[in-house]
């Protein structure tokens, strides 16, 4: 039933050390000195296994062809994508390869079953391997559709809350799974097989539909498992041990990385695989406090407080990503440090809309690494620190966090800003962040909103420095 | 009823890849968790392979061309664009005085 005795020895070795570098590649990875070898190691990977593949036989020459067109249009596709795209865009992209990713896993289970079915040798273990691979697939494809279409702002990137949106989305998984059980069961039942196909279309969507764009991060870390999952069912499919590791390295990678962004948000993990994520309902925060006022400083203001400063944190955010404001950001720190303020940066683990988002936005705007600071690791400066200048980051800095047991946010750790001497707040306007939650910053005494673009207001505070310099 | 060729072997790979790969992502510094993203992604085009053997064997159906030969152009943008976009990201990152 499987097809591997097609394959020569040969082509097992390459796989073999397709397989090391691969393993090699996400070993380097982990450290900015080795990580661009690690790069070099899974491209090398992949390559070897392409060519392998190619060359141990087997393949028609009407084969070739076809596959020669694919790689072309592929490569046209990607390569322009991954060269032009800005940085601010990485979110998006990620999510577009991951349906790329799960349209082919999905279509490669599809191509195999037609195939098996056609010449009826379709075997129990192979039928529900190949149903757990469309499953994945499909699903993989339009949930990271609709997570790219929240990202590029294409569709609302608020959670769609509906009645009975729990149920709707349970029953269509659980059709999903039954449907794949009973091909396993009969795999000449075409009925199962277009159920299947549908209900892991339409459980990607339910999937997603309700999350806001807060819990992007941890969204994006499970598509990227389900991915890795499919090509790992694949790899079971075909009798192939390498499909099977790298699915494995895949798959364990973004469930570590949604791990951590549960904990990052204080959510259970259990809570985001069943889609319950984004269930606070928006606007249903507490209302701002009666009596308290707030007040709107100048970038005068912000100049003076910022002057002579000893020591400035800077808690970057969604505000900074989507003004794109990292380069400007990075001038005020030049500017800050040319005074001789300390400067450092604060990234929360879910700033941003991906997992590491905020370090790759400084890192393009050259701010070098080691002044960027682990929420853990800078939290114990903030009662030194003279300012905390906050780019729209809401929700990570909100004390409610610690202290609001009726909070939505209660119990996410979070950048204690609100110990700093002082806080500049940049917001854009007085919507509340995605969470649907006021801020107590807001209304200290110590706190400073200044209204406007992130980008716009740092580059004004950076002019009015350099005038002052005159 | 057949009896699925590996499974066993198959299920062993499975489990120690994964383990593997946990501590292998746990090692990974948090500054890195965007590159590995898309790293992982352009790993996880190994697809590709399934894609190439099931449109290259000789088959009846024409579906079996269109399905693979999508399959391969999905794989390949992911395998060229994940890891340009991953060697793009990771040269910016400097040290200071770098």
């Amino acid at each position: 039933m499987t097809e591997t005795s097609d394959l020569s020895s040969a082509v097992q070795y390459v796989y073999l050390l397709s397989a090391a570098l691969f393993i090699l590649s996400l070993k380097w990875m982990g450290q900015v000195k080795t990580a661009r070898r690690g790069n070099w190691a899974g491209t090398a990977a992949m390559a070897l296994a392409v060519l392998g593949t190619l060359l141990g036989g087997g393949i028609s020459s009407e084969g070739f062809m076809w596959i020669a067109i694919a790689i072309f249009i592929g490569s046209a596709i990607g390569l322009p994508m991954a060269v032009v795209m800005p940085m601010t865009a990485v979110p998006q992209r990620t999510a577009l390869s991951h349906a790329f990713g799960g349209l082919a896993a999905a279509l490669v289970g599809v191509a195999e079953y037609i195939e098996g079915r056609d010449a009826g040798h379709l075997s129990h273990f192979t039928s529900g391997a190949l149903a757990a691979e469309m499953l994945l697939g499909f699903l993989t494809f339009t949930g990271s559709l609709l997570a790219f279409g929240k990202l590029q702002e294409i569709i609302t990137t608020k959670a769609v809350v509906y009645p009975g949106r729990n149920i709707v989305s349970v029953g269509t998984l659980i059709t999903s799974l039954l449907s794949a059980v009973y091909l396993g069961i009969d795999p000449s039942s075409s009925i199962a097989f277009y159920v299947l196909i549908v209900t892991s279309l339409a459980f990607g969507v339910f999937l997603i539909i309700p999350i806001g764009g807060a819990d992007m991060p941890t969204v994006i870390a499970i598509l990227n498992s389900y991915a890795g999952l499919s090509a790992s069912a694949m790899g079971f499919v075909m009798n192939n041990k390498l499909l099977i590791i790298a699915g494995a390295l895949d798959g364990t990678s973004g469930l570590i990385l949604s791990i951590l962004m549960c904990k990052a948000m204080n959510r259970s993990f259990v809570n985001v695989l069943f889609g319950a994520v984004g269930a606070t309902p928006t606007g249903g925060g507490p209302a701002s406090p009666t009596g308290k006022t707030i007040t709107g400083y100048s970038i005068e203001d912000a100049k003076a407080v910022l002057e002579d400063t000893r020591s400035v944190i800077v808690v970057p955010g969604y505000g900074m990503a989507v003004a794109q404001a990292q380069h400007a950001v990075k001038e005020l720190a030049n500017v800050l440090a040319a005074q001789g303020t300390d400067v450092k940066f604060a990234i929360h683990p879910v700033a941003g809309r991906m997992p590491g988002h905020m370090n790759v936005l400084l890192s393009e705007a050259d701010v070098p690494y080691d002044q960027l600071w682990e929420m853990e690791r800078v939290n114990s400066s903030f009662p030194e620190a003279d300012v905390a200048i906050v780019l729209g980051a809401n929700d990570v800095t909100n004390p409610a966090a610690r202290t609001n047991k009726q909070s939505p946010l209660y119990g996410m750790p979070i950048l204690d800003v609100d110990k700093a001497r002082t806080v500049i707040f940049v917001k854009r306007s007085m919507n509340p962040g995605f969470a649907g939650v006021d801020n107590e910053l807001f209304y200290l005494d110590k706190t400073m909103l200044v209204f406007g673009d992130a980008k716009k207001v740092m580059t004004e505070l950076v002019a009015a420095f350099k005038e002052g310099a005159h | 009823m057949h009896e699925p060729s590996g499974l066993i072997e198959n299920l062993f790979v499975f489990v120690l890849a994964s383990f593997l790969g946990l501590e292998l992502i746990r090692g990974v510094s948090r500054l890195l968790h965007t590159p590995l993203m898309s790293l992982t992604n352009a790993i996880a085009s190994i697809a590709i392979v399934g894609s190439l053997v099931i449109t290259g064997r000789p088959h009846e159906n024409p579906w079996i061309t269109v399905l693979g030969t999508v399959a391969i152009a999905c794989s390949a943008i992911n395998a060229v664009g994940g890891f340009l976009i991953t060697e793009r990201i990771l040269k910016m990152f400097k040290k200071r005085g770098e």
